[in-house]
């Protein structure tokens, strides 16, 4: 097809254009309880005109909610930065640091954060009122850090032998060593690991803001479940694939910052 | 004894089965001061035999000497360009020479290394490059940092490994003339693997031909007698020029044709006796199998 002026914006509206359609005839047809679009709209527009309302625990602006949420999603994606990344440098550079660890790593990747949850508000209980943040931020960290410990490991791995031969030759310290030639040869791989990160941190906050009931994007949409406003559920599903998006986007342009020759 | 001296080194790669020696008994001395071109067939071990000069590969056996000291491992003492340049790409042209000169000398005052450098990028006349990437420059800049690198690193030798083979023709002609003008004037102790004779003779004192592999081994040396300056055209019709490289090259083709009858192939038949379609075929109650080879005992001869 040829491309025409605007096309980058109308081509979209017209994917958004048939899915709205869908669901205006889903929600007259099949589904009754599925609110139409137009009275989603309604019944969230105090959320989205006064996006920073608090009008008690539970009944905020949607900007609000998603701000708490980042929040927690920001500490427990850096928490699994920060215990990802060394070790997926340690997996790259010992071959017998991997034998040990990698089963295991392999065997924890695949569960569930839903799995997890649970065992983080287990091991936190002591921690009274803040059970329920502890719990989350371990369930975050320990979902989050596979793509950084897996992509760092690999990239350490492709480090080209002669950048190596460079750190040799010139008798480079380990510290030296690390921070001039391993690190930033490894940088391309550990940013892409660092972005499928943030994805999966993102998509574990809403299910342990379900499951804890705190305050957010997450707890909101459990929240208007149980008291059947349909609608917001809708809200907040736009709300949570947007701000994906767009985190999905920033982190692709810190990446391309990053990526060397 | 000699400033850099490789008696009786042995190399060889893969485990005791299908172990393939690389370099049979090489030995090799050479005087401080000296520039020496070691030619080879590309795949013959050159790299192998830098990479035991600088460290970087233990031989298998017999000793490797620089200053008397023997050869352990890579240090900045030794010098080394290598063929794919190897600069760091996220690091510029002055930081990636910085790094080398920091490291050798990490007690000189900023200033000092900064100057240092800046004296080694001019050497090879990119001054105007100095805060690009290595992925900004083409092949023959890169190269030319990479020279600056070992250079600035002040090594006792320097060892280029085939620096000029991954460069066109004309950019190599330049690089030449360069290092042999960089090494007129500070007379560096010089190995230069190379797969080009011209290229070796040029710039060298001595040539010394490497035989084709697998166990390459070092064949006599020869003093190129050519006085310096050397001119590339001029050198074309020099007499002596065209002895040497004549010995050369007939030195490097006999060696190869040494190898060639160590090729063995074992053809593999198929599993099927051939059937002899003179004979007439029975319609019914003849075979209906092929005969395998392995089932055929032994083979019936009829009179």
């Amino acid at each position: 097809m040829k491309s025409f002026k605007l096309d980058w914006l109308v081509l979209p509206l017209i994917g958004a254009g048939i899915v709205l359609l869908l669901w205006q005839i889903s929600s007259a047809t099949w589904a009754k309880e599925l609110p139409s679009p137009l009275k989603t709209w309604e019944t969230s527009k105090p959320y989205i005109v006064e996006p920073f309302a608090k009008r008690g625990e539970m009944d905020q602006g949607i900007l609000r909610f998603t701000w708490y949420s980042l929040i927690l999603v920001a500490k427990g994606y850096a928490l699994a930065l920060l215990i990802g990344t060394p070790l997926g440098f340690f997996l790259g550079l010992s071959k017998t640091f991997t034998k040990i660890f990698d089963p295991i790593i392999q065997v924890l990747r695949p569960v569930s954060p839903l799995a997890w949850l649970p065992l983080g508000l287990v091991l936190f209980m002591g921690a009274g009122k803040n059970a329920s943040e502890l719990g989350a931020l371990f369930t975050i960290a320990i979902c989050a850090m596979w793509p950084t410990v897996l992509n760092t490991a690999v990239g350490v791995r492709a480090i080209p032998q002669d950048y190596l031969n460079v750190a040799k030759v010139l008798k480079l310290s380990r510290t030296k060593t690390l921070f001039k030639v391993l690190i930033p040869a490894a940088l391309p791989y550990m940013f892409t690991g660092f972005r499928l990160s943030l994805g999966i941190a993102w998509l574990v906050i809403v299910a342990a803001e379900m499951l804890t009931g705190r305050p957010g994007v997450g707890g909101f949409l459990w929240q208007e479940y149980n008291s059947l406003i349909y609608e917001h559920i809708i809200l907040c599903i736009i709300t949570i694939g947007v701000v994906g998006f767009v985190l999905d986007r920033l982190m692709s342009l810190a990446e391309s910052k990053f990526k060397t020759a | 004894m000699a400033f850099l001296e490789l008696k009786n080194v042995s190399k060889g790669f893969g485990a005791n089965g299908s172990r393939a020696e690389v370099l049979r008994d090489i030995n090799l001395q050479i005087e401080k001061g000296e520039f020496v071109a070691i030619v080879g067939f590309s795949g013959a071990g050159k790299t192998t035999l830098i990479s035991l000069i600088a460290g970087l590969l233990k031989a298998d056996s017999g000793n490797l000497t620089l200053n008397d000291l023997e050869i352990t491992a890579p240090g900045p003492d030794r010098g080394i360009v290598f063929q794919n340049y190897s600069l760091l790409p996220w690091l510029s042209v002055f930081e990636n020479i910085f790094l080398a000169v920091e490291a050798v000398n990490p007690n000189w005052s900023p200033q000092k290394k900064k100057e240092h450098v800046e004296k080694y990028i001019a050497i090879v006349n990119l001054t105007p490059a100095r805060d690009k990437k290595p992925g900004e420059l083409s092949g023959g800049m890169r190269q030319r940092v990479s020279v600056a690198r070992a250079l600035a690193m002040n090594p006792q030798i320097l060892l280029l490994d085939e620096p000029l083979s991954a460069l066109d023709a004309l950019t190599r002609a330049t690089l030449q003339d360069e290092i042999s003008r960089i090494w007129s004037e500070d007379k560096k102790t010089v190995v230069m693997i190379t797969n080009d004779p011209d290229e070796g003779i040029l710039l060298a004192d001595r040539i010394i031909p490497l035989s084709a592999g697998p166990g390459a081994t070092l064949g006599h040396a020869i003093q190129i007698d050519i006085p310096r300056p050397r001119d590339r055209k001029a050198i074309n019709h020099e007499p002596r020029f065209k002895e040497i490289r004549r010995e050369i090259i007939e030195y490097l083709l006999n060696s190869k044709g040494e190898h060639h009858a160590t090729l063995t192939k074992k053809l593999i038949l198929p599993d099927i006796e051939p059937e002899d379609l003179s004979l007439p075929r029975h319609a019914l109650g003849g075979r209906t199998k092929p005969i395998r080879r392995r089932e055929v005992k032994e083979i019936e001869v009829s009179a």
